[in-house]
């Protein structure tokens, strides 16, 4: 191999990722910083009052000045703790979560990698979070960090469960792992063509085992500030603090991003005609993130949180049985005539 | 012909190298993204131990506890119900990775692959029942 060929085949596509990577990371890393001013925005004027409104023209630097103010904080290692792991768990918690995009198409063909495992990569990776969970539960050594990240690795492994039979319900109907081609099996004339319709109980469950994964109201009974007060980040500060809330909201986008994708037709438009097919896919794409963002938001500020037996009962003795019941219910649907129902 | 299009060319390739340029078209972006992730997790971490105060006194890194001073360390023991359900997530979980695959060629595999996979599912049913009623999902 000559050095010409060395630099096409190899440095070539080295930078072009790097290029597409950085796209992806650093809009999704100020997605990240607005998305806790928007939750602040939304939350306060649910409950009738502003929300921050002092840093910039109507609160719009006060994301700016969280992360100033969390820079300039001491990063605080409790004496009794496991150092190399305190500080390695915030970092083993934001990589998966960043990972997770490199398989995301933003539209067709779009993605920081087009994978033919796309689905498969996601399910994989994103199963890594519990990791950072759980390290930094034990590697603090405190009774409320450890009790937190129990509750955490038994609240995500049971939602991870009724997602991913979720996940196979879109599998059988859409016939591929890559996630531009179950995109593009949902094409047709419009919403109604979209997965949602014929997968609604796996929508509905995906998107709720979605706020359970990310520990999100009405399921964050391991952050659970009234009793165990901040669950597995109880010990930590400054940067070492804000890599979990980093994670933690870039989850939130990402469940949101891959529900739009799966369940509500990715980047086409609600209905294929003039004026709608005039907006980039792309557009609307992150309009249906945003929207389901939402969501996440609006369901925080309106239900008080659960307790965490009827979480268990929620994700163990209603989901599964649900996805179970369904996967079988898809199957029979596609061996008889009424797959024209679902293709 | 640019260096980019020229990579994802296949045809300038021996048909054996194919295969593993594709694979590498597909996960080097994924490396690639590794490194960096991991660059911006630590990155901030390095900077927030070099810009914030170090101060540290014994009271300040002593365990978080409520008014007094903890009466021992977390290394304790727990619930044996995390146990469990650590357990309970491996064989479903194994049940998701049979599926996924299963699922992939539902079309090609045809009414035969569908009664096998009910077959599989009733038996797993089965033993889900019994831990259901043996109270392995209970918690109060």
């Amino acid at each position: 191999m000559n050095i010409q060929t060395l630099q096409d085949h190899f440095w070539w596509p080295v930078l072009w990722s790097v290029l597409k990577i950085l796209v992806v990371v650093v809009p999704l890393l100020l997605a990240v910083a607005y998305l806790t001013l928007a939750e602040r925005k939304v939350i306060g004027y649910i409950q009738v009052r502003l929300g921050p409104n002092r840093v910039g023209i109507k609160g719009s630097l006060q994301p700016i000045a969280d992360a100033i103010k969390l820079l300039f904080k001491e990063i605080i290692i409790p004496s009794s703790a496991n150092r190399f792991l305190f500080l390695a768990a915030p970092v083993l918690a934001f990589v998966p979560a960043m990972l997770v995009w490199a398989a995301i198409p933003f539209g067709p063909g779009m993605a920081i990698s087009n994978m033919n495992a796309g689905l498969l990569y996601v399910l994989a990776i994103a199963g890594l979070g519990v990791y950072g969970i759980i390290v930094a539960g034990w590697a603090s050594n405190s009774k409320y960090a450890f009790l937190g990240a129990m509750r955490a690795a038994a609240q995500l492994v049971a939602y991870e469960i009724a997602m991913g039979f979720a996940l196979v319900g879109v599998l059988m109907v859409a016939q591929t792992l890559d996630l531009s081609k179950i995109v593009e099996a949902q094409a047709g004339g419009g919403f109604w063509s979209w997965y949602w319709l014929p997968l609604f109980p796996f929508f509905l469950i995906y998107f709720i085992s979605g706020v359970a994964e990310t520990n999100r109201a009405p399921f964050d009974v391991a952050e659970g500030e009234s009793e165990i007060v901040a669950g597995f980040h109880v010990e930590y500060s400054g940067m070492a603090f804000a890599l979990f809330f980093l994670a933690e909201y870039a989850n939130m986008i990402f469940v949101s991003i891959l529900t739009a994708i799966l369940f509500l037709g990715g980047w086409y438009p609600p209905i294929n005609l003039p004026p709608f097919t005039w907006v980039p896919g792309t557009a609307w794409l992150i309009a249906k993130t945003a929207f389901l963002l939402f969501v996440f938001l609006w369901i925080r500020a309106t239900f008080p949180r659960y307790r965490y037996d009827q979480i268990m009962r929620l994700g163990w003795k209603v989901f599964i049985p649900v996805t179970i019941a369904w996967i079988v219910v898809i199957g029979i649907a596609l061996e008889t005539p009424l797959r024209v129902l679902l293709r | 012909m640019t260096g980019a299009d020229r990579w994802s060319d296949e045809t300038l390739l021996q048909p054996a190298w194919r295969g593993v340029v594709r694979m590498l078209t597909h996960y080097l972006p994924v490396l690639i993204f590794l490194f960096i992730a991991l660059l911006v997790g630590v990155v901030p971490l390095l900077l927030g131990a070099a810009l914030g105060p170090s101060k540290p006194d014994s009271e300040k890194l002593s365990p978080y506890e409520c008014g007094f001073e903890a009466f021992e360390d977390a290394r304790m023991k727990f619930d044996v119900r995390y146990y469990l359900v650590a357990i309970l997530f491996i064989l479903f979980d194994l049940e998701i990775a049979f599926l996924f695959p299963w699922a992939v060629v539902f079309d090609q595999i045809g009414l035969v692959g569908f009664v096998a996979m009910l077959i599989f599912l009733g038996i797993l049913v089965i033993g889900f029942i019994y831990e259901w009623k043996k109270g392995a999902l209970e918690w109060e």
